[in-house]
């Protein structure tokens, strides 16, 4: 299973990664992704998206799916 | 139904411009009793610190997605007829508009209400970031001001 991982702001500062295709066999949700990619525990203020759509920590994921992580938002 | 623009800028808008153009493009003129407007503006300063610049980033394809929907939802709470929303992204200098959101209604009840559900849900849910540049270096806006 193959995960298109990215970062925005911040979090791509912090782990130095823009994005990434990440081989994601035997990870169930967003959150055991992102302790594979970042090698950390989920910070709960990081907020998610699955392709383009707002997801949670425990959201499953699927081959082909785009996951990006993000810092809280700062816009208008 | 009118129409609702949306639209990322990476340049300069002139906000008050834009507003008149959008509207000479109006077929429905006798039907409007209210329009509501809110600019937000880049300031000079935050957190105690004078800032230089400021840089906008987004997310493509989610971010537009996310504004389409925000601004379907405030139009299935209020009469929105016709409306105008812009947003800048890349890089924006102090003094210069960030949004505008414009909203056309029969009401001010709906245009008051409309306008005010799409800049809060804007705030909080459109994926955009602020990163400021300061005479010391660049540091990332972490959170929003409360609008109610």
């Amino acid at each position: 299973m193959t995960i298109h991982v990215r970062f925005f702001a911040s979090l791509r500062e912090q782990t130095g990664i823009d994005s990434k295709e990440v081989d994601a066999d035997g990870l169930g949700t967003i959150r055991d992704l992102w302790c594979a990619v970042t090698g950390r525990p989920i910070d709960e203020s990081t907020l998610v998206a699955v392709n383009k759509t707002y997801a949670g920590p425990e959201s499953s994921i699927a081959d082909g799916d785009e996951v990006a992580f993000f810092p809280p938002i700062t816009g208008g | 139904m009118g129409s609702v623009k949306i639209e990322l800028r990476d340049t300069l808008f002139l906000t008050f411009r834009e507003l008149e153009c959008f509207r000479q493009k109006f077929s429905r003129f006798q039907d409007y009793g209210a329009c509501s407007i809110f600019i937000g503006t880049m300031r000079d300063y935050n957190e105690g610190d004078r800032v230089l610049s400021m840089h906008l980033e987004y997310y493509p394809g989610m971010t537009e997605q996310k504004l389409a929907e925000i601004v379907n939802e405030a139009r299935k709470n209020y009469e929105v007829l016709d409306g105008l929303l812009l947003h800048r992204v890349g890089d924006v200098q102090p003094g210069e508009d960030i949004v505008l959101v414009a909203v056309w209604s029969t009401h001010r009840k709906d245009a008051f209400g409309a306008c005010r559900m799409i800049m809060e849900e804007l705030k909080s849910t459109a994926p955009f970031w602020k990163k400021e540049t300061l005479a010391g270096g660049d540091r990332w806006v972490e959170k929003n001001t409360p609008g109610k």
